[in-house]
């Protein structure tokens, strides 16, 4: 009997789609501030051609087999730009269980007088279509997992921009948590930025570093020490008294590396190391 | 779950295999496209792990693999001998540790440069160590 | 059997290694420089790494020697031009090269030799150095 099935569908496309249309259009989560229903039109048409007719007789429950891939592909594509459009898994879930419903009303329609038949092919469908869900939901989650992950590498790319304050002076406001993928970015950042200027005095800012325990404080002495040898010279500024606290009752041996309470200071003794002097302009005039 | 997307295996015995060895892992490295900086961590490792083969075992062979978890790629060094095997593995991986006239970096600072490290041993029949860098 | 040549200027000796060291050839440049040091009395060895791209334990060790038999020699030694990538590693390996002088690039650890050595000897090198010659293999 399946056979007829699958005959039948591709007979009753254009009936499908309609159905279908109808169906999403009426559905209270219809999203047209995100898509046009010509749009949702192209992308539903699309589908149901390849999805009917790649149809055949004997891969309705064999989902394994290749001549899936082109229907996966298609409905994966769609899930993936609705993922990257902000649709909410809701939203993305109905579209397939809409098309579900249609092809099951037309087939009921078509062997209503059939009842065992009908049975066993909406079954069929049903397995069918809850394997496309399936792998819609899947590939929608993997569309929002992306997303995050190009945030994630965003925020790392921006949040650590490298200040040239003087000539031959660099310097780096960390902020936010200094963890070791952080740490990494920030200290390759530096170092490159150390080669292309030739600078030889970086500042690490930490001010806007929430706390330092042993974890991030192993971090800036890594990053301390590779500045040192390459030949620059890297000093921590921006600590506040709770992390000094924080530091000595951890029992943390900063004493290797040149700490400042503030980047002025931290300017300030940079000029020292570099024998430059800053003087009010004033003093100049009454000479 | 890891998975191996090319396989290839080098003999290493004189001098020169070190350095082919060295350029076929580069290429391999640059073919996934990983960074400079994970590129000069895994090669530093390769380097360190060949020539401890090279001193302890006169040689041994490396199988280069191009490895994925599905996120990421990445390399897959693996490096076994049939040498007199390390008797004390907890001492080996500490810093500092060394039988012959070396710092006694060569293990515990190769785990850090990696993301994985493996090492298996027997006394009179060699080791075996596994290291991964993901891109 | 391929040498890295180290070059004579005044009171120091430079070498500039364009190529990944093997430990031969490593072994070689320490012997060859330390032999320099002593040959010609120089005040300062600045080695440029700047086209090194691995440094392992092993070469890294053959540096920290180097600067250390150099010192006995009352010579100082100033590596330049680590790559950042190198530097990073090396302190991962847990090899922070104490000891070693470090200088961005070759003016700047030539200034650092000048300051370090003339606070111990003159200035005027130059005189007591009439064979300017360079290259020793």
């Amino acid at each position: 009997m399946s056979i007829k099935t699958h005959i039948l569908l591709q007979k009753k496309k254009k009936n499908i789609l309609e159905l279908w249309m109808k169906n999403q259009l009426a559905d209270e989560g219809l999203r047209e501030d995100l898509i046009s229903n010509d749009e949702l039109r192209g992308q539903s048409e699309e589908l149901i051609n390849v999805l009917v007719g790649n149809l055949s007789g004997d891969n309705f429950t064999d989902f394994d087999s290749d001549e899936w891939s082109p229907v996966i592909e298609i409905l994966g594509g769609i899930a993936i730009t609705r993922a990257r459009q902000g649709f909410s898994p809701r939203e993305t879930g109905n579209f397939v269980f809409s098309l579900k419903e249609a092809i099951l009303e037309v087939l009921q329609e078509e062997i209503k007088g059939d009842p065992q038949t009908l049975f066993t092919e909406s079954l069929k469908i049903n397995r069918l279509m809850d394997n496309l869900s399936i792998i819609t939901f899947e590939t929608f989650i993997k569309g929002r997992e992306e997303v995050i992950l190009r945030q994630t590498d965003e925020i790392t790319e921006i949040s650590t921009p490298v200040i040239r304050v003087w000539d031959g002076i660099l310097a780096l406001p960390i902020i936010g948590t200094l963890d070791s993928a952080r740490t990494q970015v920030v200290m390759e950042n530096l170092l490159q930025e150390i080669v292309e200027t030739g600078s030889s005095i970086a500042i690490l800012d930490i001010s806007g570093v929430p706390a330092v325990d042993s974890l991030v404080a192993q971090h800036l002495i890594k990053t301390v020490s590779a500045t040192r040898l390459m030949g620059a010279e890297c000093i921590i500024s921006g600590i506040r008294p709770e992390i000094a606290q924080t530091v000595v009752h951890l029992g943390i041996d900063l004493s290797n590396i040149i700490t400042k309470a503030t980047l002025a200071s931290a300017l300030a003794y940079s000029f020292k190391i570099m024998k430059l002097e800053v003087k009010r302009a004033g003093a100049v005039n009454k000479f | 779950m890891t998975l191996s997307l090319s396989k290839d295996t080098i003999q290493v015995t004189k001098e020169q295999d070190v350095v082919f060895l060295k350029n076929r892992v580069k290429e391999t490295a640059v073919k996934i496209k990983m960074g400079l900086v994970n590129q000069t961590r895994l090669l530093t490792a390769a380097s360190e792990l060949v020539r401890n083969m090279m001193r302890y075992a006169n040689g041994g062979a490396c199988i280069i693999e191009v490895v994925s978890s599905g996120r990421a790629n990445g390399v897959r060094l693996t490096f076994s001998d049939s040498g007199p095997g390390i008797p004390d593995l907890d001492a080996a991986m500490r810093d500092g540790f060394s039988t012959g006239k070396s710092l006694g970096l060569g293990l515990p600072g190769t785990k850090r440069l990696m993301n994985e490290f493996n090492i298996k041993s027997k006394v009179g029949e060699g080791t075996v160590i596994t290291i991964i860098k993901w891109n | 059997m391929d040498k890295i040549p180290i070059l004579r200027l005044g009171a120091y000796l430079l070498v500039s290694i364009q190529v990944d060291l093997y430990d031969r050839l490593a072994l070689t440049l320490e012997a060859d420089l330390v032999q320099m040091v002593n040959k010609t009395g120089a005040k300062g060895v600045l080695i440029d790494i700047s086209a090194v791209s691995i440094v392992d334990s092993f070469m890294g060790r053959i540096i920290g020697n180097i600067a250390s038999m150099s010192k006995i020699l009352d010579a100082e030694t100033v590596v330049v031009g680590m790559q950042p990538a190198v530097a990073i590693t090396l302190i991962e390996l847990g090899l922070p090269l104490k000891g070693v002088h470090t200088a961005l690039d070759m003016e700047k650890g030539m200034n650092l030799l000048k300051t370090m050595i003339g606070d111990s000897s003159g200035e005027e090198d130059q005189e007591t150095d009439p064979d300017y010659d360079d290259t020793i293999a």
